[in-house]
């Protein structure tokens, strides 16, 4: 589905990067724990996170998240905002919580985007 | 395999410790640097990686550290010789879940204990040498190629 599509299924506002609204978004990742999506994310995945700092953006960056939707009605900081248009990373909040916003994804026929190994 | 004679770019950086509002810069120059030349995807994300993990070890645990970058035609190597703390227990530090993070740190969504398993994952080869209370060196080598 497109960027445009996601935003409409979270009720969800974008925040910076409106040209990429036809983007087609097909995994997804959820978590508050940079590191896990750092270890566990995959390229092209949309991130669905609670955690609004600077942080949730350089990761996103560098492990090739295509955008970030935050939920629990969170919102970061203008700044935060700012380094994701830099990157040209569309951002959106959404005031639903992490549970809800995947099922809503996941009803919808979005894939898992992670590497989860068996449990050692 | 070595080519180290063939180095097509060379850059240095600093990081310094605790300076958490620039943590992850030279990491998302790096990968910049690395589209620019053209290198494929899946190589330039394993350095991203591998780097930013290395990069907020530092923010994180360390005084300061000094960032070599280098190109040659096979290899990507990205060196952090960091002036801090070091490592006590290399072995412990390197199994998944342990950390010795504050909750600040795992307030901003690391301290997993997952950074330095993580870029050992991403990294084609990868060497440490820590000295308790003098610093730590983190050499990281992706081959080029996928």
């Amino acid at each position: 589905m497109t960027l445009n599509e996601v935003i409409h299924i979270l009720d969800g506002e974008l925040l910076c990067c409106d040209e990429k609204m036809s983007m087609e978004i097909t995994d997804v990742c959820a978590s508050d724990l940079m590191s896990d999506v750092l270890a566990f994310g995959t390229a092209g995945s949309l991130l669905i996170t609670g955690l609004t700092n600077a942080q949730s953006v350089n990761t996103a960056d560098v492990a090739d998240i295509v955008a970030i939707a935050y939920v629990r009605g969170k919102r970061p900081a203008d700044d935060v905002v700012r380094l994701a248009k830099e990157r040209g990373l569309p951002v959106l909040v959404c005031a639903l919580s992490l549970y809800e916003a995947c099922g809503k994804m996941y009803e919808h026929g979005l894939a898992a985007g992670s590497e989860i190994r068996e449990p050692q | 395999m070595s080519d180290e004679g063939q180095i097509m770019l060379r850059e240095t950086f600093t990081v310094a410790g605790g300076d958490f509002s620039h943590a992850g810069r030279v990491s998302t120059t790096i990968k910049s640097m690395l589209k620019q030349i053209g290198f494929p995807s899946a190589v330039i994300r394993r350095t991203a990686i591998a780097t930013y993990e290395a990069e907020m070890n530092v923010v994180v645990y360390a005084d300061r550290a000094d960032v070599t970058f280098e190109v040659t035609p096979k290899t990507i190597r990205v060196t952090l010789a960091d002036q801090g703390q070091g490592i006590a227990d290399l072995e412990l530090a390197m199994q998944e879940g342990f950390s010795t993070a504050t909750d600040e740190i795992r307030e901003m969504g690391f301290g997993a204990g997952m950074g330095l398993p993580n870029i050992k994952r991403n990294a084609d080869e990868l060497e440490i040498n820590s000295e308790v209370g003098v610093g730590t060196t983190v050499k990281i080598t992706i081959n080029a190629g996928e």
